[in-house]
């Protein structure tokens, strides 16, 4: 089978997703537009070389819809010939997309591809596109539904992990995100946006609270206890499904789980010789990939069988892990990862996360694959494992290897 | 054009009055007949030109139409027309929307401005059901002033959904939340409450309703529905794209779930409809009720229900098992011996049934408690307007308390609730039979002594009889009505006639230690206990119990009822059988709990819960794993399910084998409204029919391999699941 490899990874900042946010002025197809001009240009690349993209989005309505991906190649110039498609795999839509991309290279559908994704959380809010899952009788009786803050505070309470235990990682992820920033090792990949000025609106993580310590973040109040307990009595439902357990211990809130951020990503995917052909050498080769269906409830367990099924199909076990970055969506979900797998906090989301700078859904699968891919060359190290939690019971995992 | 189900009346202005009156009942309901005719009257009313417009109503005082005859339901004979079996169930919808719509398409009513004859709706009384859902289908409703008048779609309680457009038209007009609090937990609202929601026009006085609905119909040339009106849009929102309805179908959904625990197939049912009924036009959202009604009516559960909680219940209460032939004993006054927590509760129940009561115990200040007991609940009644002071203080006026044994000679029943001991009831029962006259009645409230043995105290056996009421009495629906050896026919029929006017759920019980219910109560706390002791996580217990459809856990229960009262009635029962007692496993449990750790219930301020200095119960004491560890190996919810069922069952089958229940009818029934068993099943016999006798003995069989012989069926169903025979024979 043909080899995919990863030639570029780009990401923009993250932008608070309220409408004072740095990029609320800013369109979801221009946060799209930007990326996708960018990784053409800085790599001098032809557009016409690219012949798909796809681009995770989660809300795909309103000026996120009709195929904002196609909508955003046509807007950045590219040639008439490089199509695109919208992927939505919940928060796992931007590392799927790029598995897609990959797939496309490594069936020989296409020698150079484009994965990637876009949100903006604050111009087309989360839900924006409905669906049956939890609305629907039929399904939302069948699957349990419960939303995700009352599978992460389930996790908590079936796995032990206590409130401290939820703040202290959420510290720690802050704590590395400023580290990181401070020693500039987001700076390769980072590309500002800019306004129809030309203005650069945003050239950093906004949201981060490098100041959070245990004593701020405790003075917060559980933000899933009042859906859960009173109106309308989530909780019972997780106790149906996990009857074993007495009651739910609500432990997150919004400074322990993943904040709401506009932003877009891009990664450049290709076979060899397209690279001969772009004059651009590999940086990663794609290991393996997978994506699983878990219990839907509890919802987001989903990236341990994820990763054991993408370490399967590559030959590895996780020894042969050197980082290991799992989407911050809630602290009890990377907690819950560790401990399954047995993973050292020091060898996992090195540079922090979405609890302290963002979680744009549909772009925050290819924006961590990028971060780590910097990572893996900055520290030397020679594989590492992409993966995230996703709505309704699902996980999506990457394997990438330097080259 | 004549019919036997209504008379039609045009007057002068061309308006037909349409007076609902089913020959022979007491109320209207829609039967086959009544189906049938209406719908000729429809075809006749929409083509006939001397017809300009209708005004519905009843001849009935007691109400309006409360509904479909669900003995007609049961029997499978709903609905009139030809065809399909859908066609069928199709046939009232069909037939009101004509109504509504006087025979013309959505799209000829939009499009070329055709539009129906007038329909108003007079109600002068109750409307629930199908009632409620031809009012819904008339364009115009005006309701007596009544605040008692009860409007509303009551079918979950059955199994059922409101099958005649009631899922469709009352969201349409009230919007979806209200809509669904109606139709989903199937509580009535009063005219006022209809009038501000807006699925009725107008409240006048009783009298003037059928004046104003005309006036309305003479205004008005043509009508036409809200829905087939160009532009409409629910009220608050509907369909699958209005985020407020998205966020109301999340909630909804997840309250449904959370009440319900997945085992009220109506109340998911009711949930679809009104989702996808609001997404589509009116005429397909009609479709898809029906296509739900049949689904939940070809549901065994829907059977069950509607034969355990409305006809046998209807049946009990009326007073099926009372001695035929016995002239009605009237009861103006009852004594009551006793004025603790029952003595109490029988004062009120009996004060409330609207007889007077004398009720005598040692000291003033003993008796007084009956008086205050009350008072406290007629006051609570007051100061939430559900009462008026005039009534609470005639209320209160019936209830005499005493001291003195004289002031019973008049009495015409006796009601015994004394201290549960054989010396203390020989006592009271002679001194009351010293001054009551000779053919009175005296009724013993017991749970543990057996009435036979009562009786000898009693010169007038024959006017002896046993009647158990559960506490608290004023809220606990079941009444077991239980004869002694020597009981005679009179006395059986006094306690159903004294009941009649208390309105419970009467069963009659063998003369047997316990009764029914309380034979079948022990063993279900037994198993749950056992599980304990065995390293069953307490948390799984109670949610299997829950899950199972158990109000409460048993552990909670155990905590309420105190396990000291189950100690000390294993203490007597151990007394009293002496070498013939058989452990049941759980001595040595209770006498840790009780005795060596004082964790007695919640009176005692611990059990298996922990609780606060307010009585409320906290979480479950963790400690209790120190004393039996939690297994490793923990069981599956449905086993744990499956154990605790299965033990109300055996036990509920145990008692039908000895005859403590002498029909199917009156177990289930004890079973639900006696100590909460599942209500959707239809009870214990009815989930066993439903099962099959010979799956039953199968799962009893491999419940006692694995858990003991406590899960051995009776012989009896072995025998009845080799023949093949079921528990409600014509079922």
């Amino acid at each position: 089978m043909t080899e995919a490899f990863i030639y570029d990874a780009i990401r923009t900042p993250r932008g608070k997703g309220r409408t004072d946010g740095a990029l609320h002025e800013i369109t979801p197809v221009q946060l799209a537009t930007q990326v996708l001009a960018t990784i053409r240009d800085r790599n001098n690349i032809d557009g016409k070389e690219i012949e798909d993209v796809a681009f995770g989005c989660v809300s795909p309505v309103g000026e996120q819809g009709a195929v904002i991906t196609r909508t955003a190649v046509v807007n950045a110039d590219y040639p008439d010939t490089t199509a695109g498609i919208q992927v939505n795999r919940f928060c796992g839509s931007g590392l799927e997309a790029s598995n897609i991309a990959a797939a496309k290279i490594m069936s020989g559908e296409a020698d150079l591809v484009i994965g990637g994704g876009v949100e903006s959380m604050s111009r087309v809010p989360m839900g924006s596109d409905g669906g049956a899952w939890p609305t629907d009788p039929e399904t939302a009786f069948k699957s349990y539904f419960v939303p995700q803050g009352i599978s992460a505070d389930l996790i908590a309470t079936k796995y032990g992990f206590s409130r401290d235990d939820v703040d202290a990682y959420a510290v720690e992820s802050q704590k590395r995100a400023k580290t990181a920033w401070d020693e500039g090792r987001f700076k390769k990949s980072i590309i500002p946006v800019r306004d129809v000025i030309g203005e650069v609106v945003l050239d950093h993580d906004e949201l981060m609270r490098p100041q959070t310590d245990m004593q701020s973040l405790g003075a917060l109040s559980p933000a899933f206890q009042g859906m859960g307990e009173m109106m309308p009595g989530f909780d019972s439902l997780a106790l149906q499904r996990y009857p074993e357990l007495e009651k739910i211990n609500h432990v997150h809130h919004a400074g322990n789980s993943s904040g709401i951020v506009d932003g877009a990503a891009a990664v450049l995917i290709g076979n060899t010789e397209a690279g001969k052909r772009i004059d651009m050498k590999p940086r990663a080769r794609f290991r393996s990939m997978a994506s699983i269906g878990s219990e839907p409830t509890i919802m987001l367990t989903g990236p341990e069988f994820a990763a054991e099924k993408a370490l399967k199909r590559a030959g590895m076990t996780k020894s042969d892990i050197d980082i290991w970055e799992l989407n911050e969506a809630f602290a009890a979900v990377v907690l819950r990862f560790m401990q399954a797998l047995d993973i050292d906090h020091g060898d996992i989301n090195v540079n922090g996360g979405a609890i302290a700078m963002g979680h744009p859904l549909g772009a925050t699968g290819a924006m961590i694959l990028g971060t780590v891919l910097d990572e893996m060359e900055r520290a030397d190290k020679e594989t590492a494992l992409i993966t995230l939690c996703i709505g309704a019971g699902m996980g999506t995992a990457t394997i990438i290897e330097r080259v | 054009m004549t019919y036997k189900t209504f008379t039609v009346d045009v007057d002068n202005d061309g308006i037909a009055l349409v007076t609902i009156d089913l020959p022979g009942k007491s109320m209207n309901v829609w039967n086959g007949d009544l189906i049938a005719e209406f719908e000729t009257f429809v075809d006749d009313f929409t083509s006939n030109d001397e017809m300009k417009g209708a005004v519905i109503t009843s001849g009935k005082d007691s109400g309006f139409l409360a509904g479909a005859d669900l003995t007609m339901l049961g029997s499978g004979s709903a609905g009139g027309g030809e065809g399909s079996a859908f066609d069928q169930a199709f046939t009232l919808n069909r037939v009101l929307r004509k109504m509504e719509t006087g025979g013309y398409t959505a799209k000829q009513i939009a499009k070329e401005g055709k539009a129906a004859k007038p329909v108003a709706c007079a109600l002068g009384g109750l409307a629930l059901g199908g009632g409620l859902e031809l009012a819904l289908a008339c364009h115009y409703r005006v309701c007596a002033d009544n605040p008692k008048i009860q409007l509303g779609l009551p079918e979950v309680q059955v199994g059922l959904l409101p099958g005649a457009g009631g899922t469709q038209r009352l969201p349409r007009l009230i919007g979806l939340q209200n809509a669904a609090m109606i139709a989903m937990m199937g509580k009535p609202v009063n005219p006022a409450t209809a009038l501000a929601q807006g699925f009725v026009h107008d409240v006048v006085p009783a009298d003037d309703v059928v004046t104003k609905a005309k006036d309305w119909v003479k205004a008005n040339k043509t009508a036409t529905a809200p829905w087939d009106k160009p532009g409409f849009k629910f009220p608050g929102g509907g369909g699958a794209m209005d985020p407020r309805a998205a966020q109301f179908f999340v909630g909804a959904n997840a309250m449904a779930q959370k009440q319900t625990y997945h085992n009220y197939n109506a109340v998911q049912a009711i949930m679809s409809c009104l989702y996808e009924g609001s997404i589509v036009p009116f005429d397909t959202a009609i479709r898809i009720e029906t296509k739900y009604f049949m689904k939940l009516m070809a549901d065994p559960q829907s059977k069950n229900m509607i034969r355990t909680l409305f006809i046998n219940k209807q049946a009990a209460e009326k007073g099926a098992a009372r001695p035929e032939g016995v002239p009605k004993l009237e009861i103006k006054t009852v004594g009551v011996l006793g004025a603790g927590l029952m003595g109490s509760g029988i004062t009120h129940v009996t004060a409330k049934g609207g007889m007077n009561v004398i009720v005598l115990d040692r000291s003033e200040e003993e008796a007084a408690k009956a008086v205050a007991y009350s008072q406290k609940i007629v006051d609570k009644g007051v100061q939430r307007g559900k009462m008026s002071q005039e009534k609470a203080d005639a209320f209160m006026a019936r209830i005499t308390p005493t001291t003195d044994y004289n002031d019973l000679k008049d009495v015409d029943l006796i009601i015994e609730a004394v201290f549960e001991n054989p010396d203390v009831k020989k006592d009271v029962i002679q001194k009351t039979e010293a001054v009551i006259s000779k053919d009175v009645i005296f009724a013993s409230n017991t749970s543990t002594l057996p009435i036979s043995g009562l009786a000898k105290n009693s010169e007038r056996p024959d006017q002896f009889i046993g009647l158990h009421f559960f506490s608290p009495v004023e809220k606990m629906p079941l009444i077991e009505i239980i004869p002694g050896e020597k009981t005679g026919d009179r006395a059986l029929a006094a306690a159903f006639d004294y009941n009649a006017k208390i309105r419970k759920t009467p069963i009659v019980v063998k003369d047997v230690r316990g009764f029914f219910t309380n034979r079948v109560f022990p063993p279900y706390m037994n198993e749950a206990m056992l599980m304990v002791t065995e390293g069953v996580k307490p948390a799984l217990i109670e949610n299997a119990a829950k899950d199972l459809g158990m109000p409460i856990g048993p552990l909670a229960l155990l905590d309420e009822t105190t396990l000291k009262l189950g100690y000390d009635v294993l203490q007597s029962t151990k007394q009293e059988l002496g070498d013939a007692y058989v452990d049941n496993g759980t001595e040595d449990f209770m006498d840790l709990m009780v005795n060596k750790l004082g964790r007695s219930g919640r009176r005692f301020g611990k059990g298996f819960y922990d609780y606060d200095d307010k009585g409320e119960r906290q979480l479950l004491w963790k400690g209790m794993a120190d004393h039996y560890p939690l297994s490793n190996d923990q069981p599956s919810v449905e086993e744990v399910k499956e154990r605790l069922l299965y033990i109300q069952l055996i036990a509920t089958a145990q008692c039908y084998d000895e005859q403590v229940v002498s029909d199917p009818q009156s177990a289930d029934l004890g079973a639900i409204f006696g100590w909460g068993f599942a209500p959707y099943t239809g009870g214990p016999m009815s989930y066993i029919d439903t099962i099959g006798m010979d799956n039953f003995v199968r799962n009893t069989d491999s419940l006692a391999q694995r858990y003991g012989k406590r899960f051995t069926p009776p012989g009896s169903f072995r025998k009845m699941a080799d023949n093949g025979e079921t528990l409600y024979k014509a079922a």
